[in-house]
């Protein structure tokens, strides 16, 4: 079919019409073997990309990352750029917390609502779902972070931190040590709610793909839905939801600038949701201005975007990867 | 018996279901909430000033003018980028479905664009600076849409992706029985098909690049005047948010709200728009 | 060494006596029932009795209901989206579609085995065990392990699976999936058992082996197959429902409908396929 020689077409020919359309005929397969080379070219821009953007953070934060040692940098706790020292980690921290209380809050209400709407909702309300979620995804993350200022930061501090200091303060992890809403519980908010949307989606393709007759063999047998999702539907597809959830953290991890507006941006290492953080997205954010004024402040930058492309690949090609074998050749 | 509604499976049944309703509520309800609070507080503060005039001198302490050199901004850098990533994000998704199919190596690229897709605004923008300083650009109108291309690349390819796959097989095969090349059963057949699917696409991507902040951050700078040239600075709408909340005057704050409602009512216009006219032009795909 | 087929009837636990007494009422009997998918309407004024411990074969043309008319014995008919029930059908004269039901208890009680073998994902064993799990039906792992070989047994799988209880129910044959999900079903100690089609993905082999299990069967159970096939039909009826479009047709005993039927259209189906 593709590659045809261009012999006299005997047998085909009709007296007349044939002969003259041989060019155009040539032409055709010949416009399809160059769209065929640029097309295929083309598909390497994806791989092609990743590399150089991985390659380009590499150089530009060897001064800092390459150089000094790993304890001085990732690991290190102390991040004065004017005298040199650049420890992340009060950031690394920082995103670390954010990340588990945003995901922690996120994850049950996520898989509540794709279970609902994979095995109890009718197609009616699975229709009227759609928008919503599409609607909460679509909204712009500067718009999530006015929203965090003007309601979570305030609802923190006016009434879960009261609350924290009357009922939880013994336990350190609630601890309440500054006066504001600003704060890693707001940051850990806005973002359960970012990222709620994208969990749904994927966990609920991933429930799509059991079969319905496996459901129905359950309740033949008289099981409840109840007992039929936690018999058989979710142990089938539980490696694919944990990574479905492994996704939405890796989503998380990046966010940048909703938490940025919520989150305090206070240069220490938490220990208390209460507590502000700097995350490491905040980190580079914030400071890109003077980047170039400060020596190796821009590697130090950079390497903190290489840190965040790191942890954040890996996260995604592993859960991608499950996701892709579990969901076929591609998933939403 | 029959009528027992007390067994404990039932009772654990009941209280899941319940569950499932509250984190139902809790999704939907955040969504009102989210726009309840952006209207009820940018609204007041919209004027026709903001959306016809750029920021005066002094805006950011009060004085007057408005923020059309963002919205323009953010049109400009979003379609700009939206259509280099069309260039090249069109091809990309036809030949993964025409010609790469499954293949292991259709694999690998569906993979790099995932993980691309993954990797978040902020390491674009910082990727993008790097690229500034390495051909010599700087912070410019150019320089934004480059990077929010790149960004909307893997948004854009993957969503054409999923609806050209979902293509009916039978449609390629009538059109290849009838002798058509694999290049014009592309052209011709699958993008009118498609059609529906590729402008939700494309508008999908356009809404995530003109919403982004972070990569534009670095690479598309700021100014108050309306952008006229490609390698000027540009403002955009996130970043006019942005600024104006940090201003410590309530009336600019202000603003800043009524600027992330400007923002909104794009966005969701675009969302719902493109529902519309993804409807209109279905008239013609098989079904 | 016993076979498991010899084994099959006589050890079948009693079942407790419920609802009617006598032998000669009707285990189900359907009352102006009327069914949709949306607006279409599949079922239509069906009246019929299914009779008690034998086989009842529903036949008809393809689209003619027969697989929607068996998902209402089960319940199983509400489970698709937008269809609408309204009539009533009677198991041991309670009315199945009464206010108040619990309609998985239904289903403990009628047993269904679908067209495709559809294992679990779990082992052997846990795939057999597992109604009887949901309904808390054995006090013991001891009981359980019972229970399970003695179903094996009458599904005549038991000497095949004995040495692999816990590998997975996938890798098991076809035909022995199918005999899988008939001990399965009939675990939870139904008194009628369902068939929509359980043939029809196997090969000829399997096929009869099913078909005879179910024969032994009938002396517990009552048994309703939907078929497409007349020869099946023939091989297994104590009677016989004829439907078209929605609505029966004829309904009487084997011998009677196959030889003598009354009416011009199952004569018509009757004729056409043999």
């Amino acid at each position: 079919m593709e590659e045809q020689q261009g012999t006299k077409p005997a047998s085909f020919a009709g007296a007349e019409g044939r002969q003259d359309n041989r060019p155009f005929a040539l032409a055709r397969l010949r416009a399809d073997r160059n769209a065929r080379r640029t097309f295929s070219v083309v598909t390497l821009l994806p791989l092609f990309l990743i590399a150089v953007i991985t390659i380009a953070l590499i150089i530009r934060s060897w001064p800092v990352l390459g150089v000094k040692p790993l304890n001085q940098t990732v690991f290190g706790p102390a991040w004065k750029p004017q005298d040199g020292l650049f420890g992340f980690w009060p950031f690394v921290a920082g995103t670390g917390w954010v990340t588990v209380v945003g995901m922690g809050l996120a994850i049950v209400p996520c898989v509540l609502v794709s279970l609902y709407l994979s095995e109890y909702a009718r197609a009616a309300t699975r229709a009227m779902a759609k928008p919503i979620l599409d609607l909460l995804a679509a909204i712009p993350p500067v718009v999530y972070g006015v929203w965090g200022l003007l309601a979570v930061v305030p609802f923190v501090e006016d009434v879960l931190r009261p609350f924290a200091k009357r009922w939880l303060g013994a336990i350190p992890v609630f601890a309440v040590n500054q006066p504001t809403g600003f704060s890693i519980l707001a940051g850990g908010i806005v973002l359960a709610v970012m990222v709620a949307p994208f969990i749904i989606a994927v966990l609920y393709e991933i429930l799509d793909t059991v079969p319905e007759e496996l459901r129905h063999a359950s309740l033949a047998v008289g099981a409840t839905r109840w007992q039929t999702v936690r018999g058989v539907v979710i142990p089938k597809v539980l490696p694919g939801m944990i990574a479905g959830i492994v996704l939405g953290a890796s989503r998380a991890l990046g966010e940048t600038i909703a938490v940025l507006m919520v989150v305090g941006n206070v240069v220490q290492v938490p220990t208390s949701i209460f507590d502000a953080a700097y995350p490491l997205p905040a980190l580079i954010a914030n400071n890109y201005g003077d980047m170039m004024s400060i020596p190796l402040y821009d590697a130090a930058l950079l390497g903190g975007a290489l840190v965040l492309l790191v942890v954040i690949l890996i996260f995604n090609i592993l859960s991608t990867l499950v996701l892709q074998r579990l969901l076929g050749r591609q998933w939403t | 018996m029959r009528r027992g509604r007390w067994e404990r499976r039932h009772v654990t049944e009941a209280l899941a279901k319940a569950m499932m309703y509250a984190s139902v509520a809790l999704v939907a309800g955040s969504l009102a909430l989210i726009l309840f609070t952006v209207v009820l507080r940018g609204l007041p503060a919209l004027s026709w000033e903001m959306v016809s005039k750029p920021p005066e001198g002094g805006y950011y302490m009060g004085k007057g003018g408005g923020v059309l050199n963002a919205i323009i901004g953010s049109l400009l850098l979003a379609s700009g980028g939206t259509l280099a990533a069309l260039i090249f994000g069109l091809p990309i998704a036809l030949y993964l479905e025409t010609y790469l199919g499954d293949s292991p190596w259709g694999r690998y690229v569906r993979l790099s664009l995932d993980v691309l897709w993954g990797i978040p605004s902020i390491v674009y923008g910082a990727f993008g600076f790097t690229l500034m300083l390495a051909i010599g650009l700087r912070a410019s109108l150019l320089a934004g849409i480059i990077v929010l291309a790149l960004l909307e690349l893997p948004i854009m390819v993957r969503a054409m992706d999923e609806v050209i796959r979902r293509m009916p097989v039978d449609l390629e095969q009538a059109a290849l029985a009838l002798g058509s090349t694999k290049l014009e059963v592309a052209m011709r057949i699958v993008t009118r098909q498609m059609m529906p699917g590729i402008i939700t696409a494309i508008l999908l991507a356009f809404g995530r690049g003109i919403g982004d902040a972070a990569s534009v951050l670095f690479t598309s700078g700021y100014t108050d005047r309306i952008t006229t040239s490609l390698l000027r600075p540009t403002a955009s709408l996130p970043l006019a948010v942005f600024f104006q909340l940090a201003s410590p005057f309530p009336e600019v704050q202000k603003r800043g709200y009524a600027s992330a409602l400007i923002l909104t009512v794009i966005v969701l216009v675009i969302s719902l728009g493109s529902r519309w006219i993804s409807g209109r032009v279905s008239r013609y795909t098989v079904k | 060494m016993n076979s498991g087929s010899q084994r099959s009837a006589s050890d079948v636990p009693t079942l407790k006596a419920r609802g009617s007494a006598t032998e000669t009422d009707p285990h189900i009997q359907v009352r102006n029932l009327n069914a949709f998918y949306g607006k279409v309407q599949a079922l239509a004024n069906v009246n019929l009795e299914i009779p008690k411990r034998q086989i009842t074969v529903i036949m008809g043309p393809s689209g003619c209901g027969k697989s929607t008319l068996l998902k209402t014995f089960n319940r199983f008919l509400e489970l698709t989206d937008g269809t609408k029930i309204l009539g009533e059908v009677l198991v041991d004269g309670q009315d199945i579609y009464a206010k108040g039901i619990d309609e998985t208890e239904v289903r403990k009680r009628v047993g269904l085995l679908a067209q495709r073998p559809s294992p679990l994902p779990m082992s052997i064993y846990d795939n057999v065990a597992y109604g009887m799990h949901v309904h808390r039906m054995k006090r013991s792992r001891q009981e359980y392990k019972e229970a399970v070989r003695h179903y094996l047994e009458i599904a005549g799988l038991w000497d095949e699976v004995r040495k692999r209880m816990h590998d997975p129910a996938t890798s098991l044959s076809i035909g022995q999936q199918q005999r899988l999900c008939l001990a399965r079903g009939l675990a939870v100690e139904p008194e009628i058992i369902l068939g929509d089609e359980p043939t029809s993905s196997l090969d000829p082999i399997s096929s009869l082996n099913i078909e005879s299990r179910l024969l032994d069967l009938k002396r517990v159970y009552t048994t309703v197959i939907v078929t497409h096939t007349l020869r099946q039909a023939k091989r297994l009826a104590d009677y016989v429902i004829y439907m078209y479009l929605g609505e029966v047709i004829e309904a009487g005993p084997a011998h009677e409908v196959f030889s003598h039927p009354k009416h011009e259209r199952t004569k018509a189906y009757l004729e056409g396929l043999v």
